[in-house]
């Protein structure tokens, strides 16, 4: 059942390179969508996604949540696709509907891979798959974009690999007789050769930290969300990011297995309050929207490495502020995708009155910005909370009030653009055939009652399933934890 | 240990040491080709007994980092129609400097891990990080796309290198995939830097700076 789940949208990847029609192509990427989100929940209702391949697939608590996750997440995007390839008929889909499959089946292989080399082949080959992705407008701008973030995000993976190696080291060190599966690791965390984990886990959190865009190693994110699609940036986002953190926190629990929780907390704090104070600097006064949302992308991974710095509640915070996020990303990038297709400019120079030209999209990004600046009701506001709470309750005073400043900053910074973009009166020049479908309204609007939804109230089930998370992250060390 | 494998470490660091102080591409690209030769023969001698496995990752490596990849990238080189770094952002004999005294420093680092008694006294370890140091002052101080590829290349043999050290913990398909993953990177890079010569006119990365912050 496991190997279902990423060997189906990747096979579908590949039947969409062969359909002949660039008009019912797009329509794969939904099929797609739901046949995933179909596979997933008979995955995590019933007890069909047992271990294979002698545990390289697996799916534990910390899975559970992000397979979950990440298939709500694509399903939604992937209305998106059609509508918004409707619009661009002058390029070819052809590479692009292949790839958001493929995205899709690496994604999921990250979060269900439970063999340390096996995670890393998924994270590269997303990594790969991505990149025609950003390439879509085939510009030199793009082009400059997908450079950057090849080799930048390749560097990243490669050190990933380095540090993985370092891990693989300290257990044969240590003269286990080691598998490499995660549970083996963390079953003989307390065993490892304490110089080389503590090597491995500096090495693995600038590496996997590369991929996840934090800073300072964040430097291609405003490139690539600036250049891609809109969908793209939702995806990268909300998606691909999230898996990203999902590698790095296996390696967290075996810090936390071996009794070197600590020093993996204070990384991560450090690198977290970082990422918040470069996206705060570099969103005030941002002109071009997109860019503004990569930075808002690098502040929001810094809030959730922030969390499981904080450790405990916080940890629980985190991974809800990675599906709140997730899913706010979502709202931004598709609506700020139609109102880039509306004006045809994406700096608030050239874009303004985006609420009189395109109503619907106008308005969720306005929404969308409340939503992702934690304004209550929204699921954010719950979930950065939950996060100061906890830092309070530790007695981490000093980075609580670090936290809530940059917050403050950010909020500001931010709605000086999104304002720009929402309020006035549109230009002349945006007066173009564009009207919003409801192909790409849809989405975004669905998005919205999500992070809506998680304001007002966590269900039980998911509430359970993010406690089970942090506690599978956290206490492993007790034993007895394998799935 | 096999006799000739310390040497076969020597090989590849002096090699680091030529990349970093040469100014022509078809050379850059020749050494590091001799180098991923090398890493295919020091998979050969890395163990007693010969497994299948081991011919097999042995073989993908000459194949994808000695043959392949260099075939690709004299491929893009004459495409372009480049045969010099020129201006890199640090001269080639600071840069000569800079991964000697990085050879130096990966020697006294791996001393202060604890290392298995088989890689004790071996160049193994500080080789491997040696070369990923080389890759990392090729990928910052270079220019040209052509040249960054390279860089990365040597990056990954250092990798490459340590996963030898680790060739028994490693399960074959893992070291198979991860050579394949390299291939196809490249081959994604390199299909890039097509695009990128045929837009700018050139594969000076300087060139690619539209996209910043104002």
């Amino acid at each position: 059942m496991l190997i279902l789940v990423v060997v189906v949208p990747i096979a579908m990847g590949l039947a969409a390179l062969a359909v002949p029609s660039a008009r019912y192509r797009p329509w794969l990427v939904p099929a797609g969508g739901v046949l995933h989100a179909s596979l997933a929940v008979v995955i995590l209702t019933t007890d069909l996604g047992q271990p294979m391949f002698a545990s390289w697939l697996a799916i534990g608590a910390l899975g559970r949540v992000l397979l979950g996750f990440v298939s709500a997440q694509f399903l939604v995007c992937s209305f998106y696709a059609p509508g918004y390839l409707a619009l661009r008929p002058e390029r070819s889909n052809r590479m692009f509907c292949a790839a958001l499959l493929v995205l899709l089946g690496t994604m999921t292989l990250v979060v269900v891979s439970h063999h340390l080399g096996l995670m890393w082949v998924a994270v590269e080959t997303s990594t790969l798959a991505t990149a025609p992705l950003i390439y879509f407008n085939q510009n030199p701008r793009s082009l400059e974009a997908t450079w950057k973030y090849l080799l930048i995000g390749s560097v990243g993976i490669a050190l990933a690999l380095f540090g993985s190696l370092f891990l693989a080291y300290a257990a044969v060190h240590a003269g286990l007789d080691s598998s490499l599966l995660f549970e083996d690791l963390v079953r003989d965390a307390p065993r490892l050769s304490k110089p080389w984990l503590h090597s491995a886990f500096v090495v693995l959190v600038v590496g996997y930290g590369t991929k996840i865009g934090l800073a300072p190693m964040h430097t291609w994110k405003p490139d690539a969300y600036g250049e891609a699609p809109g969908l793209v940036g939702a995806l990268l986002a909300g998606g691909l990011t999230s898996c990203a953190f999902c590698a790095l926190l296996r390696f967290v629990q075996i810090c936390y297995a071996a009794g070197d929780g600590a020093l993996a907390r204070q990384l991560l704090l450090a690198l977290g309050l970082v990422s918040m104070a470069v996206a705060a600097v570099f969103m005030a006064r941002q002109r071009d929207y997109k860019r503004m949302l990569a930075y808002s992308s690098v502040e929001h991974m810094g809030i959730i490495a922030f969390g499981i710095g904080i450790g405990g509640l916080g940890t629980f915070g985190a991974l809800l502020h990675l599906v709140n996020n997730g899913f706010a990303k979502g709202v931004m990038f598709l609506t700020a995708g139609n109102i880039h297709r509306a004006f045809g400019s994406k700096t608030t120079d050239g874009v303004s009155g985006a609420i009189r030209r395109v109503p619907a999209s106008g308005g969720l990004f306005l929404a969308g910005f409340l939503a992702v600046t934690a304004s209550p009701p929204f699921g954010l506001f719950l979930s950065e909370l939950t996060i100061l709470k906890a830092a309070f309750a530790g007695g981490h005073y000093w980075p609580a009030g670090v936290f809530v400043a940059l917050l403050a900053i950010v909020f500001l910074g931010m709605a000086s653009t999104v304002l720009g973009v929402v309020q006035g009166t549109p230009p002349a020049a945006a007066s173009g055939r564009y009207r919003e479908s409801v192909l790409v309204v849809a989405p975004p609007v669905v998005f919205l009652g999500l992070v809506l939804v998680l304001g007002l109230y966590v269900p039980d089930w998911l509430h359970r399933a993010l406690v089970d998370a942090a506690a599978f992250v956290e206490t492993a060390a007790a034993g007895g934890l394998r799935p | 240990m096999h006799p000739i494998f310390d040497p076969l470490l020597v090989l590849i660091l002096l090699l680091n040491l030529f990349v970093l102080g040469s100014s022509r591409l078809r050379s850059v690209i020749g050494a590091s080709a001799l180098q991923g030769v090398a890493l295919g023969m020091l998979t050969m001698t890395a163990h007693g007994e010969l497994t299948l496995d081991v011919v097999l990752v042995a073989l993908a490596a000459v194949a994808i980092k000695g043959i392949v990849i260099p075939r690709l990238l004299h491929k893009a080189m004459r495409d372009v129609a480049i045969e010099r770094e020129v201006e890199p952002l640090i001269g080639f004999i600071p840069s000569l400097l800079a991964g000697a005294l990085g050879t130096a420093l990966a020697v006294i680092f791996s001393e202060t891990l604890p290392l298995l008694p088989a890689h004790k006294g071996s160049l193994i370890l500080p080789s491997s990080f040696a070369t990923v140091l080389t890759g990392f002052i090729i990928l910052t101080t270079r220019r040209k796309a052509i040249t960054q590829v390279v860089g990365y290349l040597i990056l990954e043999n250092g990798i490459f290198i340590m996963g030898l050290a680790l060739l028994d913990a490693m399960p074959f398909l893992v070291e198979v995939g991860v050579l394949l993953d390299l291939f196809v990177a490249i081959f994604v890079m390199g299909i890039i830097i097509n695009h990128i010569s045929r837009e700018f006119r050139s594969t000076d990365v300087a060139r690619l700076s539209s996209l910043k912050e104002e």
